[in-house]
């Protein structure tokens, strides 16, 4: 019963605001606009933060990325003619992590090569992973042929190795893959699986795996291609003696992964004398990729506050007139019989179904926005449910708190005065 | 339509004013609109008000109508003392036992005539049903059957106020208050209207009329002037309680 009443308030109050059509459209732009911009502007900024967060995530919120770098004074001294260059993290680093840390679930060690694979004819830049069965364990790519690395590999020293898709594309075209013969710098490799990868490279941060990747066992690696290499610049050779180019530790739990970070630093500080290892950590990143979004929705917010703020007296304004001109009327109703609260009720139920209508209109156009940005600019958006919820409750409530000084005005009117109201 | 039995237990009056003053403060000095009025009203009496401005017939009527409240003195409504009620309680009072009709008719102009007669209903909170057929009942009996879903601004003065009379009509009040029903009227129509007001007291609606022309005046059971905010003089048109025209009108019966 009381639903039915407040349906036909709400129909009455309707039939009222399409009186002055002209009047409640212009009332409600204020709601349009400050509405449509709420939900543009969030779409906007979560597709922006979206994306840096989408890659912070590929990186594993988890893990701790250790690599090496050569510390500062070894890379001023690069001008002689023949020096070996030794830095970066050690074999034994590798076995003090893991020992040390009842946090780490595991260390994926790599030792990286630069060299040229062949099969017959082909041939293509690769970039050889020496690393253990961990890596694909942690690195989580999608296997597309054969198998990847296993302990048993490590055990026998296998001379195998797992491709790329785009590596496996470009030498081994048009044969069957798996069980092919590549010939990688001077030694043999049979190809055991092929595994899809993912990498993003950008700015600071950057996936582990590169799309030239070839795994091979680690201790193959050291066996095959020591620990030294040589590169041949213009007139000068330099050599350079790194170990491990890059350990990713992986932590048990996220809450894990500071204090593990702290402790893992304060261990390779003990056992390096050069600081010839750089450490990141994503989830670092991550939760400082989430503060600047946190900063940047309240700037949105208070500029959407402004709007709607404005599109609220807008309709304030409106309401006090439409009081005046209604006098009247308020004074009939209350002569009828109607109660104080029913005039409030009569009078909120018009402004909340302008502040709705209008809300409703600018989530609309809210949401064409961020369409019309992602499809001229190329911009990620993403419209999200709560935003769009919370710019119904919004809206609901710049009609209830806007409305209720104007409805207030009505009901306390005078009857008797209301009525003698030309 | 019955006469209302709400109280059978109490007296016969269902108006009874004891010594009512009504005081206003203009400056520095109180104005009495209303001094000391006493006033008994029966059940299905029809009484006109009438007295010269500032005689304190419309304060007579706003307090009749639960729009006011005396400064002294007490004002039974149905047995209702309403001099000390909440303003909702007021509102509830006339809601059930009180229907207005206004000099200028005073519909609400984005209604329909429908809309305008189910409105007490409406805040009675009645099943829209069952008040859209109660409408349609009450507007037959003042003759607008076929004029439901027009706009009051659509209707000429005498449908308009027709309309008004089965608004006040629909809550089945106890009282029916008119102010100057015929003001805005010619006289033809003014007389049509006079002739539905005596119908319905012929029907038993206790019926309040302020008017100053004493030719509508005459219609009434009970002719009562007022003055300096006192009752001067009743009189009783025993003559004319047929409810048709009265041939010699004004005061000669």
């Amino acid at each position: 019963m009381l639903n039915t009443r407040f349906f036909r308030n709400v129909r009455l109050g309707i039939k009222t605001l399409m009186l002055h059509k002209m009047r409640s459209i212009l009332t409600m732009t204020g709601m349009v606009f400050g509405v449509g911009a709420v939900i543009a502007m969030l779409a906007v900024g979560e597709g922006a933060s979206k994306e840096a967060l989408d890659q912070i995530r590929r990186l594993g919120s988890q893990n701790i990325i250790i690599n090496s770098q050569k510390s500062v004074q070894q890379a001023a001294s690069g001008s002689m003619r023949v020096r070996m260059n030794i830095y970066g993290l050690l074999y034994d680093d590798l076995d003090r992590i893991t020992q040390s840390f009842d946090t780490v679930e595991r260390v994926v060690p790599a030792k990286l090569i630069r060299g040229t694979g062949r099969i017959g004819g082909r041939s293509l830049d690769l970039r050889l992973v020496g690393t253990t069965p961990s890596w694909f364990e942690l690195v989580e790519r999608k296997l597309i042929a054969g198998r990847v690395m296993t302990p048993h590999d490590m055990q026998t020293n296998a001379n195998i190795v797992v491709l790329t898709e785009h590596g496996a594309r470009k030498l081994l075209a048009g044969r069957s893959t798996i069980g092919s013969q590549v010939r990688i710098n001077q030694g043999y490799f049979t190809v055991v699986g092929v595994i899809k990868s993912e990498s993003i490279q950008s700015g600071a941060m950057q996936t582990p795996d590169e799309e030239i990747d070839a795994y091979i066992p680690l201790n193959v690696a050291i066996e095959r291609f020591g620990d030294i290499t040589t590169t041949r610049g213009q007139g000068s050779r330099s050599r350079e003696l790194v170990e491990l180019h890059q350990l990713i530790v992986q932590v048990d739990s996220i809450e894990h992964v500071e204090s593990t970070a702290a402790g893992i630093e304060r261990m390779l500080s003990l056992f390096h004398s050069k600081k010839d290892y750089k450490m990141s950590v994503p989830l670092a990143l991550l939760r400082q990729a989430q503060a600047t979004q946190r900063t940047f929705n309240i700037v949105l917010g208070s500029i959407a506050g402004i709007s709607l703020l404005i599109g609220g007296i807008g309709i304030m304004n409106i309401m006090l007139a439409s009081v005046t001109e209604r006098t009247r009327e308020i004074g009939i109703r209350r002569a009828i019989g109607a109660r104080r609260k029913q005039i409030i009720g009569q009078f909120l139920i018009e402004t909340v179904v302008l502040s709705v209508t209008g809300g409703l209109i600018g989530i609309g156009i809210g949401m064409l926005i961020p369409w019309l940005i992602t499809m001229f600019a190329d911009m990620p958006t993403v419209v999200t449910l709560w935003s769009v919820l919370l710019s119904v409750v919004i809206s609901i409530g710049v009609g209830i708190i806007f409305g209720m000084y104007p409805a207030m005005r009505a009901a306390n009117l005078d009857p008797i005065e209301a009525l003698r109201h030309e | 339509m019955n006469t209302p039995t709400t109280n059978p237990a109490r007296s016969k009056h269902v108006i009874e004013l004891r010594a009512v003053w009504k005081t206003y403060r203009m400056g520095d000095q109180d104005v009495h609109a209303l001094a000391g009025v006493d006033l008994n009203i029966e059940h299905g009496s029809f009484w006109a008000i009438s007295g010269a401005s500032g005689s304190g017939k419309s304060t007579m009527l706003n307090l009749l109508g639960c729009l006011d409240r005396p400064t002294s003195g007490s004002y039974a409504l149905e047995g209702q003392d309403i001099s000390s009620m909440s303003d909702d309680a007021l509102s509830d009072l006339r809601l059930k036992h009180l229907g207005f009709v206004f000099q200028s008719f005073n519909l609400i102009p984005q209604l329909t005539v429908q809309e305008n007669i189910e409105l007490p209903l409406f805040y009675q909170g009645i099943d829209a049903q069952v008040a859209s057929d109660r409408a349609r009942a009450i507007a037959d009996r003042v003759g607008l059957g076929d004029r439901l879903g027009h706009r009051p601004t659509e209707l000429s003065g005498g449908q308009q106020q027709r309309v008004a009379i089965a608004r006040a009509l629909s809550n089945e009040p106890s009282v029916l208050l008119a102010d100057e029903p015929t003001g805005n009227l010619d006289t033809a129509t003014g007389d049509s209207i006079m002739q539905l007001l005596t119908e319905l007291h012929e029907q038993g609606k206790t019926i309040m009329m302020v008017t100053h022309e004493p030719e509508i005046a005459a219609y009434a059971q009970y002719q009562l002037t007022m003055r300096d905010g006192k009752v001067a003089s009743i009189v009783e048109n025993t003559s004319c309680r047929s409810g048709k025209r009265p041939m010699g009108s004004s005061l000669s019966c």
